[in-house]
C-alpha cells in the first residue's frame, strides 16, 4: 500500500451564485475504493476540478498527504500522482493510440527532457501491456481521432493507467460500454485498488455494487450519506433524492 | 475686490461718452489741415476711443477722406458721400471735393491709430486682436481708451482679453493704487503671459513684492487646473474615438465572439461612403449642407449590407475557428482596401466639415476645443447609448442575446439563428461604418484610414472585458486619457507603446478584462 | 500480444516523396550561384535577379519554418513573428554599420552616418560590442529569443490562447514599428540602415560575396529544417501537437504546458531572427517598415498556404507565394494584393491543409 491520503473539508464551489459545491467533506484513505453517486448536477464532476486544480473552490480545504491542492496547479497536481479519467473523453486526436499511451507513460516531464527521451525497453512493455489491457493493441498506430467513443473511453482509462498515479478519479468510465465491458471496467478496477486510491463516479448502481466498496452519495452539492452500497440504497434520504422527484 | 474694481470701473465708464464726443469733434477738424495738424489729430482720435473715429481714420488711410472747401469732411464710400463729423449723408458737387494726402509720418500715426481703435471696431474678431495686441504693447498710455472700450463690450471672451490688457497698462502705469488694481486683476487671469509680466515687474516694485507673488501663484494654480482639465479634455477626445471603432468589435468579437479583421476597413469603408455622399449632394441647393448627417444611414447601411454579406458567404463557414475567422476576414480587409485604392485612388480625399463642425470653442477654464472634436465626443456617446439601448430594449436585441448565450435553446425556440448571426455581424460592421463618417472629419481618408484601428479597437474592447459594453465605453475613454497624460512627457509615439505594453500586462493580471462576464459561457 | 505489432510503420510514400522533393529543391538551389557564373547566352544561365531574389525567398522559407513551428505544432498564431525576423535583422545591421568605420559620407571613425547627422557625440551603450561578428550572431539569435521568452513567459502562464495571443503578438510588433520609428531609439529613426560596405572581411557588392551569403542562408535552412525534424520527431514534439489540439488535457497528464509553449516560443523566435540576419546584408537595407503587422500576417499566409503543422509545407508555402508575388507583382502590381487576400480566404476556407495536404489527399 503506498500514497497519500485525501482529505477535503468544509469545500464549497460558488459559479456566479450558484452553488456546485456547499460544505462538502470527503475523506480516502491510501489504497482506498471509493464508489461516488448522486444525481446528474449533485457536483460530482465539480469536485474532481477541485481536487485536480481545474476549479479553485470558493473555500475550504483541500489536501493530499500533507499537500495543500489549493495552491498547486494541474500539472504539480498530475505529478504529485492524481491521475483523472475525464467524463467526457479527450484524447489527443492528431496521435496515434501508441503515441497517446507513451505521453502518459511515467516519466520526466520537462521540455529538455522529452527532447532527449528514448522508449526504453520497460517503458515499451509498459505501453504494449497496457495497450492490451485496454484492448487496442491491433489499434496501436491509428491515429486516436478515428477511434469509436468506446475506444476512446479505453483510451483514457489507459492514459491514466500509464501515469501510475497514486490516486486515481475515474468519472463515468462505463457510460458507453457493453455488458462485458462494463464488467471488464470493473475487474480491472478491482485490481488495481489496493496499490492505488481509486475514486470512481458511476451512476451505474449494479456496477458499484460490483466494485463492492464504500460509496459516498452527493447531492445539491454536499454529502447526503456515506456506506455499503445496501446502506445507502436503504437509507431514506437517498430514496428520496432519487425517487422522490 | 475684483467686482468692486469693476463697479467702479463701470461708473467711470458711464461718464466717459460726453467727454469723449467733445474729444472726437475737437479734433477732427485737425484731420483737414498740415501734415504736423493731421498727425497729431490722429493721435488724438486714437486716444479718445470713440467709435465714430474709426470709419473715418480708415478713410483717411485709403485715401477716401475728402474736403470741401468750407472745410467739412466727408467720407467717400463708392459714389456716396457721408458726413464725417454727424455720419449723415451727403451730396457735394464734384468739382468742391478735393482728396486729402497724407504723408510717411501720419501714416505711422494713422496705424497706431487704427490699432488701438480696432478694440471698439464692430467685428468682434478684430477686438479680440487688438485687445491682445495692446496688451502685448504693454503701455500706461491706454488705458483711457481700454476703459472705454470695456464699458461697451459685450462678448464675454473678449470683456477678460480687455480687462486684462487693462490690467498690464495699470500695472505699468505710476498710479499706486491703479498698479495695485492691475496686480490683483492680473491675478484673476488664467495667463502665462500674465504670469510672467508679473514676474518682471517684481524687481521694479519691491513694495508690492508680496500682492505680486500671491497673484502669481493665484494664475499657477488656475493653470495647473487648465493643464489638467485640458489633458481630461484630449483624453477624452481621444478616448472618444476608440470607443467609436472599438463599439462595432464589441458587437462582432464581444458578443458574437467572431474576430473581424476586416473591421478598420469597414470603418474606411464608413469614411468613403461620406465623400461619396458629399460629393452626390454638391451643389444640391437644401441637401448639401446636410450631407454628413445623411452619411451617416448611408454609412451604415452600406457597411451593414456587406458585412452581411461576409457573413453569409464566408465567416458562417468558419464558426468555432477563431484563427481561421481571424485570417480569412484578415485577407477580406485587404481586398477592400485594395478595392477602395484601385477606385478611388490611394491619395486622400477631402471631406468638408459642414460650418456648426468647424472652428474653435472655449470650455470652461478657457481650454480651447475644435468643434469638430467635442462633436464627434458627443456623438460617441450618443451611439453607444443607441446601441445600448438595441440591444436591451429591441426584439432583434433580444434574439441576439439568447442566440449568443445559448444557441441551440434559442434555435429549439424557434428562433432562426443563422439570420441573428447576419443580422448582429451586419449591425457591427454598420457601427463601424458610422464611426467611418465621424472619423472622416478628423482622420485623413485614405484606404489605409481603417489599418492602425484594428488593433486600438482589439486592446478596448479585450481591457474593457469582452462582451461588456459598459466595459468598452469605460476601456476607451480611461485608455485616451491615460494615452494623453503621458503624452507631455513621453512623446506621442512612446505613450502609445506604453499603452499598448500595459494594456498587454493588464491583460496577463486580469485575462477577462475589466468587467469580465460571468458565468461558463466566457470560459470557453 | 505480441511485441512486433507494436513496431512504428513505415513512413507513408507521399510523405517520403515530399521530402525527396524537398532535397531536389536544395539540390537545384544550390546550382544557382553556380550557373549564374556562366555565360549570358549559356541556355543554364541564371541571372542575377533570380539569384538574388531565391537568396531571399530562402530566408523567408526559415521565417516560415520558424513560424510553422510555433503555429503548426505548438498551435501559437503569432501574428508578429516579423518583429523577430527585425530584430535578427537590426542586429545583424549594427554589425554592418560598425564595420562601416570612416568610409561614411560623414567620415566619423565610429559613429554611423545618421548619428554624425544627429548629432550624437558618442556611441549608445546598446551600441557597444557590435563591431565583433560572434557578439553581433550572439545577440541576432538573444535579442529575439529573450523578447519572445519575455512575452511568452507572460502570456502562456495567464493562460492567454487563441486570438488573445495573436492580437498581442500583432500589438508587439506595431510597438516596436513605433518605437523604431522614432529617431532618438538610436537605431537611424525611419531611413535605418543602409550602405554596408563588408562582411567578414568580404566588400559586399561583389559576386562573391552575394553566392556565399546565398550558400549560408541554404545551410542554415537546411540546419533549421533538420533541426525542427528531429525535434518534432521526438516526444517533444508530440507533446507540442498535444499541446495544440488539447491543451488543458495535456496538464492533467502531468506537463507544465508553459514550459513547453515557451521552449517552442524561444526556438522559434530565434530561427527567425537568424533569417533576419542573413536577409539584411542580402537586401541590403533594414528599416523600421520590417516590423509592420503585414509583413508578418503575410509570413503567417506562406505557412497556411503551404500547409501548416508539416515542415515542408512551410518551405513550399514560402517559395511559391513569394515566387507568385514576384511574378505578380512585376506583372500586375494592382492585382497582387486581391490575390494575396483570396489567398488567406481559399486557403482558411477550401484548403485548410494547405498545398501538402492536396497532394496527400492524391496520394492516398
Ligand atoms: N464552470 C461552471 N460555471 C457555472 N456552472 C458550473 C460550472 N461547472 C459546473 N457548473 C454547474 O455545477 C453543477 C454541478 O456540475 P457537475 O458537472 O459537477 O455535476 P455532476 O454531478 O458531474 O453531473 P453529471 O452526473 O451530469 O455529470 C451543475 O449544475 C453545473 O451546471
Ligand atoms: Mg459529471
Amino acid at each position: 500500500m503506498r500514497g497519500r491520503r485525501l482529505y477535503l473539508d468544509g469545500v464549497s464551489v460558488v459559479f456566479d451564485g450558484f452553488r456546485a459545491l456547499n460544505n462538502l467533506a470527503l475523506v480516502v484513505e491510501p489504497g482506498e475504493m471509493r464508489a461516488v453517486i448522486g444525481p446528474n448536477g449533485a457536483g460530482k464532476t465539480t469536485m474532481m476540478d477541485v481536487i485536480t486544480g481545474k476549479t479553485r473552490p470558493t473555500s475550504g480545504v483541500v489536501t493530499f498527504g500533507d499537500l495543500d491542492l489549493t495552491r498547486m496547479d494541474e500539472a504539480s497536481i498530475a505529478n504529485l500522482g492524481i491521475g483523472r479519467k475525464f467524463q467526457k473523453p479527450t484524447v489527443f486526436d492528431a496521435l496515434t493510440v501508441f503515441e497517446n499511451l507513451e505521453l502518459a507513460l511515467k516519466a520526466p516531464r520537462g521540455p529538455v527532457a522529452c527532447l532527449r527521451w528514448h522508449l526504453a525497453g520497460a517503458g515499451r512493455t509498459r505501453i504494449e501491456e497496457v495497450a492490451a489491457e485496454i484492448g487496442l493493441t491491433e489499434r496501436a498506430h491509428d491515429r486516436a481521432g478515428i477511434l469509436s467513443h468506446g475506444q476512446k473511453q479505453w483510451l483514457e482509462i489507459g492514459m491514466m493507467l500509464m501515469q501510475d498515479p497514486d490516486l486515481m478519479l475515474v468519472d463515468e468510465p462505463v457510460a458507453g460500454m457493453t455488458d462485458a465491458e462494463t464488467e471488464h471496467t470493473a475487474r480491472l478496477l478491482a485490481r488495481i485498488a489496493g496499490r492505488h486510491s481509486v475514486v470512481v463516479v458511476e451512476h451505474d448502481l449494479e456496477f458499484v455494487r460490483a466494485l463492492g466498496c464504500k460509496v459516498t452519495v452527493l447531492h445539491e452539492g454536499t454529502l447526503l450519506s456515506e456506506g455499503s452500497i445496501d446502506h445507502v440504497q436503504n437509507d431514506p434520504r437517498v430514496v428520496e433524492v432519487y425517487l422522490g422527484r | 475686490m475684483t467686482r468692486i474694481i469693476a463697479l467702479l470701473l463701470l461708473m467711470a465708464a458711464a461718464a466717459l461718452p460726453a467727454r469723449a464726443q467733445d474729444a472726437f469733434l475737437d479734433a477732427l477738424p485737425g484731420l483737414g489741415g498740415n501734415f504736423t495738424a493731421q498727425a497729431e489729430a490722429v493721435d488724438r482720435l486714437g486716444a479718445a476711443g470713440d467709435p465714430r473715429a474709426l470709419p473715418v481714420l480708415r478713410a483717411l488711410s485709403d485715401g477716401r477722406l475728402v474736403k470741401l472747401s468750407d472745410g467739412t469732411l466727408l467720407v467717400r464710400d463708392g459714389a456716396a458721400f457721408t458726413n464725417a463729423a454727424t455720419g449723415a449723408a451727403a451730396t457735394p458737387a464734384e468739382a468742391d471735393t478735393q482728396r486729402i494726402s497724407i504723408n510717411n509720418r501720419v501714416r505711422v500715426a494713422l496705424r497706431g491709430a487704427l490699432g488701438r481703435l480696432q478694440i471698439i471696431s464692430p467685428d468682434a474678431g478684430e477686438r479680440l486682436a487688438a485687445a491682445e495686441g495692446i496688451f502685448r504693447s504693454r503701455s500706461a498710455d491706454n488705458v483711457g481708451l481700454l476703459e472705454t472700450a470695456l464699458a461697451r463690450e459685450t462678448v464675454p471672451r473678449i470683456r477678460d482679453q480687455i480687462a486684462l490688457a487693462l490690467a498690464v497698462s495699470r500695472l505699468v502705469s505710476a498710479d499706486p493704487a491703479a498698479k495695485m488694481a492691475g496686480i490683483t486683476a492680473l491675478g484673476g487671469s488664467a495667463s502665462p503671459e500674465a504670469r510672467s509680466l508679473l514676474l518682471e515687474s517684481r524687481a521694479a516694485n519691491p513694495d508690492l513684492a508680496g500682492q505680486i507673488d500671491a497673484a502669481i501663484a493665484d494664475i499657477d494654480r488656475r493653470l495647473a487646473i487648465r493643464r489638467v482639465a485640458e489633458t481630461a479634455f484630449q483624453g477624452l477626445s481621444l478616448g472618444s474615438v476608440l470607443l467609436l471603432a472599438a463599439l462595432g468589435l464589441a458587437v462582432t468579437f464581444g458578443v458574437m465572439g467572431v474576430i473581424n479583421m476586416a473591421h478598420g476597413e469597414f470603418v474606411m469603408l464608413g469614411a468613403y461612403t461620406t465623400v461619396i455622399v458629399q460629393d452626390l449632394l454638391r451643389g444640391h441647393p437644401t441637401l448639401a449642407p446636410w450631407s454628413l448627417p445623411l452619411a451617416i444611414p448611408a454609412a451604415f447601411l452600406v457597411t451593414a449590407a456587406i458585412g452581411a454579406a461576409m457573413e453569409r458567404g464566408l465567416v458562417r463557414h468558419l464558426y468555432g475557428r477563431p484563427l481561421e475567422t481571424l485570417l480569412m476576414t484578415f485577407g477580406v480587409g485587404m481586398m477592400i482596401q485594395q478595392a477602395v485604392r484601385l477606385v478611388f485612388g490611394a491619395q486622400n480625399r477631402e471631406v468638408i466639415s459642414p460650418p456648426w463642425m468647424q472652428g474653435t470653442m472655449l470650455l470652461p477654464f478657457d481650454i480651447p476645443v475644435t468643434a469638430n472634436r467635442l462633436w464627434i465626443l458627443c456623438f460617441s456617446l450618443v451611439v453607444f447609448l443607441l446601441i445600448v439601448a438595441a440591444i436591451r430594449f429591441t426584439r432583434f436585441g433580444l434574439e441576439m442575446r439568447a442566440v449568443t448565450q445559448r444557441r441551440p435553446i434559442a434555435a429549439a425556440m424557434g428562433i432562426r439563428t443563422g439570420r441573428v448571426d447576419a443580422l448582429t455581424f451586419a449591425f457591427g460592421s454598420g457601427i463601424a461604418g458610422i464611426a467611418g463618417v465621424a472619423l472622416s472629419q478628423i482622420d485623413n481618408v485614405s484606404p489605409n484610414l481603417g489599418t492602425g484601428y484594428i488593433i486600438d479597437s482589439f486592446l478596448v474592447v479585450v481591457f474593457g472585458g469582452v462582451g461588456s459594453l459598459a466595459g468598452t465605453l469605460i476601456a476607451a475613454f480611461g485608455l485616451g486619457v491615460i494615452n494623453k497624460m503621458l503624452e507631455p512627457w513621453a512623446g506621442a509615439v512612446l505613450a502609445k507603446v506604453f499603452v499598448l505594453v500595459a494594456v498587454m500586462v493588464f491583460i496577463q493580471r486580469r485575462p477577462r478584462g475589466l468587467f469580465p462576464q460571468k458565468g461558463r459561457a466566457a470560459e470557453a | 500480444m505480441s511485441a512486433t505489432t507494436l513496431h512504428a510503420p513505415p513512413l507513408s510514400r507521399t510523405r517520403l516523396g515530399l521530402r525527396a522533393l524537398m532535397g531536389a529543391a536544395v539540390v537545384i538551389l544550390a546550382a544557382f550561384p553556380l550557373l549564374n557564373m556562366l555565360p549570358q547566352d549559356n541556355v543554364l544561365h541564371v541571372s542575377d535577379f533570380l539569384v538574388s531574389v531565391s537568396g531571399k525567398w530562402i530566408c523567408y522559407a526559415i521565417l516560415a519554418l520558424s513560424l510553422d513551428l510555433a503555429w503548426g505544432y505548438a498551435g501559437i498564431l503569432s501574428l508578429g513573428h516579423g518583429a523577430f525576423f527585425a530584430l535578427g535583422g537590426y542586429a545583424m545591421g549594427m554589425h554592418l554599420m560598425r564595420l562601416i568605420g570612416p568610409r561614411g559620407v560623414y567620415g566619423h571613425p565610429t559613429l554611423p552616418d545618421f548619428m554624425v547627422f544627429l548629432g550624437y557625440q558618442e556611441l549608445p551603450w546598446y551600441w557597444l560590442g557590435f563591431q565583433s561578428f560572434p557578439f553581433a550572431m550572439l545577440m541576432v539569435l538573444l535579442v529575439p529569443g529573450v523578447l519572445a521568452l519575455v512575452l511568452g513567459w507572460l502570456c502562456f502562464r495567464s493562460r492567454i490562447t487563441g486570438v488573445y495571443l495573436s492580437i498581442i503578438t500583432q500589438a508587439m510588433t506595431y510597438a516596436l514599428m513605433l518605437a523604431f520609428f522614432r529617431n532618438d531609439m538610436g537605431f537611424g529613426g525611419n531611413n535605418g540602415f543602409t550602405d554596408f560596405k563588408e562582411l567578414l572581411g568580404m566588400p559586399l557588392n561583389t559576386g562573391a560575396a552575394r553566392a556565399t551569403l546565398f550558400y549560408a542562408s541554404l545551410l542554415t535552412l537546411v540546419g533549421c529544417y533538420l533541426f525542427c525534424l528531429w525535434m518534432t520527431g521526438t516526444k517533444y514534439g508530440r507533446v507540442l501537437t498535444a499541446i495544440r489540439d488539447a491543451e488543458n488535457r495535456v496538464r492533467f497528464l502531468g506537463y507544465d504546458t508553459t514550459s513547453h509553449k515557451l521552449f517552442a516560443f524561444v526556438a522559434s523566435a530565434m530561427m527567425a531572427g537568424l533569417a533576419g540576419a542573413l536577409y539584411v546584408p542580402q537586401v541590403g537595407i533594414i528599416n523600421p517598415g520590417e516590423f509592420s503587422p503585414g509583413n508578418s500576417i503575410e509570413a503567417v499566409i506562406w505557412v497556411a498556404v503551404g500547409g501548416r503543422g508539416t515542415l515542408v509545407g512551410a518551405v513550399l508555402g514560402a517559395f511559391s507565394v513569394n515566387g507568385l508575388k514576384t511574378w505578380l507583382t512585376s506583372a500586375a502590381p494592382d492585382l497582387w494584393l486581391f490575390v494575396l487576400g483570396a489567398l488567406f480566404v481559399a486557403v482558411t476556407l477550401f484548403l485548410p491543409k494547405g498545398l501538402v495536404g492536396l497532394i496527400q489527399g492524391r496520394g492516398k
